[in-house]
């Protein structure tokens, strides 16, 4: 397979209100290599969870959504996807994770039966004891030291942490091509939220999973992807390797958000000034680390 | 002890105490009204002697507290008193009548929950869509009449016009059927007589649903609205993003976690049936406790009041608590309370 | 309220609602000068014209006394919306008081207030109106006791749960600190907190004080004659079904679209307003 496992171009995404049309996306661009580890980072409200979402399908069934631009996933234009096919992608070629890994399980029904659901989608004929032991052999990946008892648990007998790991276990045990880790463990105590990401980081490497990793939060950042687009308002404003951005950050915005103390609460997004002239300036890429350069 | 235990003690003890309060409630209302009631049970050309024989026979010239205590001291004894209305024990004519009631009461109860509960998944399945607004409009229709006037409007539809069902009563006649405990699905399965049991359930099916339309109503809409709500949580949110089957979602993911904090208001939807079964009895002339309940309170029939509404209030109770003990059984946080995480 | 007033008719079920409410109080207000025959609300009998199916000018046709129905029908609107406003104006205010206290005070009250409501809860509704109604004289007024006397308890629960739950939020902390009495931080503070759910509450129960109301007088232990009264219609009209269906179904549907009316208006209200009735 060549070419990137997920490309995007030009995408735009509008809301249609009452009060007229609200643009949330005004034509981004990014692709994420195999097995590259790629984050987009911006406040909450920049568009960064929205993208996610139209990668896996699930904004397109909004009627009020209107979204055009080039969507391609492992070489196939998604767009041009009967959405029977395009759905079968979910949760078996990409697989997202959430902020909130206690909220994000199904408080009434014990981790098993979600589990099984997961595995039930690559494979629908798996039998209940094969389907037992993958779970099993998943949660041990994870450094879960008693699998049969945290399948057997509900949610809210399990420790944040516990489920956060329960989640990376669910959204890598079919092998994806791209994992959407959505803000993973903001809503985790901080020395656990660095633990997982480790454990988050060696399953994704040993898998050759390609990750888009969606955060406000920097530091995380830096010690997980490779490369870096940073999002305000609905446009890129900046795209560089890692090393790049946090040695030289060049746009205004990016340069407001690394000095920008994250706030208390409201999961630690920064607070950041209302825009200050400057932010809106255009996309600035670094050496090497354009789209165009990237990918031809 | 485990929790569900502790939670049953907890609500018995709870109920018997109001169940106390309700007896004391209408025991008292039933002093406070005016009209003697001897005087009416033995009709205006009765001697005045005849009256206070009767008076001091039904201890209506003690005190409060006294009266009281002699109602307590029978109702330990299984005895509501006679009733004036048809000179037998009050308990007798609550043994003839309730078990219709309880029987039409019992169908009403599955219907709401075989219709009410699915119309109310689709509904919000399809929210937004033509199918939920129809059966909004429907389901919000059945909850804006009163019994009766279903009653009346399914009788002239399916018994008249279209004679699809009888008119009135359970049984026809001419079937010769001996009831056993009163409850004529029962007996007549028990007594292998297939033909009275299709006749019973053929007389049953239009008045439990004129019964069960309120009730069907307010599931559906409880439903849709509980179900509208957990389909913005996170997990449904994680659901869809697995490409989990629309209809899996649905009927499973977003459906229990919805039936929770539905369960209980249907268990009083239901309970409250024990009220409104009264004027559906009447209009397909339904042989249970409404007429007689009707004809006790116009004629100010002490003993038969307190104790139809106790034996009422009495079911109501056991209803609820029956509801408490589902919910925590179906609600694992619950049902595990006593178990470490 | 400007902002609810607009959103309510742009929601074209609301709408509809609206239009039923208004048509049907404005018929009662107007009933003097709307309808053919105010005369035939009292005593009167017609025996030359008994009991005709609709036609003009009795559009919804004669009862069996000759009196036009539909005239009937439109006085017996204007006596329900009374009845409905009476109960509610006395329910909601006792209602409201109990389950603040209960929420608020706390302790031997609360669990005193508690149990009585529960007593109340426990009987199904219907019943106990019908107890209260079989023991006084059935009028007008002792209906009004009766539905009254049963509807308090349920705004008690509904402010008792909410109360519950605000009074450990900051402002009433605040407000205890500052030493404010505790019945200004009951009906200035909490109570606030509690009226999207209480008039979205008042506003679905307009129609279902009518359905009980029609409930008891359907099993005659409502309002007597001539006073006309939709339940009794619909009574004594049962027994002509199915040939005068007339008695029967326009009575009864007058009851289904007042109270569906402000159902659909309760319901509109209740998800602008985000009340938990």
């Amino acid at each position: 397979m060549t070419g990137p496992t997920l490309r995007i171009q030009d995408l735009r995404l509008g809301f249609k209100t009452w009060s007229g049309m609200v643009d949330v996306l005004h034509g981004i661009s990014l692709h994420i290599g195999k097995g590259e580890r790629v984050a987009l980072v911006g406040e909450s409200g920049s568009g960064k969870s929205v993208t996610a979402r139209i990668v896996l399908g699930m904004l397109q069934s909004m009627k009020s959504a209107r979204i055009s631009g080039r969507l391609s996933f492992e070489g196939i234009d998604l767009e041009k996807l009967k959405a029977r096919d395009r759905h079968q992608l979910r949760g078996t070629r990409m697989s997202m994770i959430f902020q909130d890994p206690t909220s994000s399980l199904n408080p009434v029904y014990p981790i098993f039966t979600q589990f099984r659901e997961v595995l039930l989608r690559a494979n629908p004929t798996i039998t209940e004891p094969e389907a037992r032991l993958k779970a099993i052999s998943a949660l041990a990946d994870v450094a879960i030291n008693e699998p049969e008892r945290v399948l057997d648990s509900y949610a809210f007998q399990l420790s944040g942490g516990m489920n956060q790991r329960v989640m990376i276990a669910m959204a890598l045990v079919n092998n994806p091509s791209l994992l959407l880790a959505d803000e993973p463990g903001t809503a985790l105590d901080v020395t656990v939220q660095a633990q997982t990401l480790k454990l988050m980081s060696d399953l994704v490497e040993q898998h050759g999973t390609s990750v888009l990793f969606i955060s406000h939060n920097l530091g995380v950042v830096r010690e997980f992807a490779d490369r870096v687009y940073v999002i305000y308002k609905g446009n890129i404003v900046e795209q560089a390797t890692t090393d790049q951005l946090f040695a030289n950050p060049q746009h205004p915005y990016t340069r407001a958000l690394l000095k920008a103390v994250p706030r208390i609460t409201g999961g630690g997004i920064p607070d950041i000034p209302e825009s200050t002239s400057g932010f809106l300036d255009p996309l600035i890429a670094h050496a090497g680390a354009s789209e165009k350069e990237l990918l031809s | 002890m485990p929790a569900i235990v502790r939670l049953l003690a907890k609500r018995l003890a709870t109920s018997l105490i109001v169940l106390i309060g309700v007896s004391i409630l209408i025991f008292a209302i039933a002093r406070v009204i005016p009209g003697d009631p001897a005087r009416i049970a033995l009709g205006p050309n009765a001697t005045a002697a005849a009256v206070a024989a009767l008076r001091e026979k039904l201890h209506l010239n003690d005190g409060f507290l006294t009266q009281y205590g002699y109602f307590v001291a029978d109702l330990f004894r299984g005895d509501l008193g006679i009733s004036l209305y048809t000179n037998r024990p009050v308990t007798r004519d609550i043994a003839e009548f309730l078990p219709a009631t309880l029987e039409l009461i019992f169908v009403s109860g599955i219907m709401m929950v075989a219709l009410g509960l699915p119309l109310g998944v689709i509904s919000a399945r399809y929210r937004g869509t033509w199918i939920d607004h129809v059966i909004r409009l429907v389901t919000l229709l059945g909850v804006s009449a009163p019994g009766f006037v279903w009653a009346v409007i399914l009788m002239l539809l399916f018994a008249y016009y279209i004679q699809l069902f009888p008119i009135a009563g359970r049984l026809s006649d001419g079937l010769g059927f001996q009831p056993i405990t009163g409850f004529l699905l029962f007996d007549t399965l028990v007594s292998g007589n297939v033909k009275a049991f299709g006749d019973a359930l053929w007389h049953v099916i239009l008045p439990a649903f004129a019964l069960a339309l309120s009730g069907i109503g307010q599931a559906a809409r409880l439903v849709r609205a509980n179900m509208v709500e957990t389909y913005t949580k996170p997990y449904i949110e994680m659901a869809e993003a697995y490409g989990f089957a629309a209809s899996r979602i649905a009927n499973r993911y977003a459906f229990r976690p919805s039936l929770i904090p539905s369960l209980t208001i249907i268990g009083l939807d239901f309970a409250a049936m024990l009220g409104s079964a009264f004027l559906v009895e009447s209009v397909y002339a339904w042989p249970g406790l409404s007429k007689y309940g009707v004809a006790v309170i116009l004629r100010k029939d002490l003993n038969a009041i307190v104790g139809t509404v106790l034996i009422i209030s009495a079911m109501f109770l056991i209803v609820n608590i029956l509801v408490d003990l589902m919910v925590s059984v179906v609600n694992p946080r619950i049902r595990l309370s006593e178990r470490p995480s | 309220m400007k902002k609810t007033l607009l959103i309510l008719t742009r929601n074209p079920l609301s709408l509809l609602g609206l239009f039923l409410v208004t048509v049907i109080v404005l018929a009662a207000l107007l009933a003097d000068f709307i309808t053919p025959f105010p005369e035939h609300v009292g005593a009167v009998v017609d025996f030359a014209n008994f009991n005709q199916p609709p036609h003009w000018p009795n559009i919804f046709g004669t009862d069996l006394v000759g009196r036009d129905l539909f005239t009937r029908i439109v006085y017996a609107y204007r006596i329900s919306l009374i009845l409905a406003a009476v109960v509610l104006i006395i329910a909601v205010p006792i209602g409201v008081a109990i389950g603040l206290a209960a929420g608020y005070l706390g302790g031997w009250t609360e669990y005193v207030l508690m149990r009585i409501t529960d007593i109340f809860l426990s009987i199904p509704p219907l019943v106990l109106a019908m107890s209260i109604m079989g023991l006084l004289e059935p009028t007008l007024t002792n209906g009004m006791i009766a539905v009254t006397a049963m509807w308090w308890p349920w705004y008690t629960r509904l402010v008792y749960s909410i109360t519950r739950s605000e009074r450990e939020e900051g402002y009433v902390l605040a407000a205890e600190v500052i030493g404010a009495s505790k019945l200004h931080i009951m009906f200035r503070e909490i109570l606030p907190n509690c009226v999207p759910s209480i008039v979205t509450k008042m506003t679905l129960d307009f129609g279902f004080v009518i359905l009980i109301a029609s409930s008891l007088s359907f099993l005659g232990l409502g309002v007597q004659p001539p006073t006309p009264d939709l339940g009794s219609m619909v009574a004594d009209g049962a027994k002509y079904l199915p040939d005068s269906w007339w008695l029967t179904v326009f009575p009864g549907l007058a009851i289904l679209f007042a109270v569906f009316g402000f159902n659909l208006i309760g319901d509109a209200l209740r998800e602008i307003l985000g009340g938990d009735a």
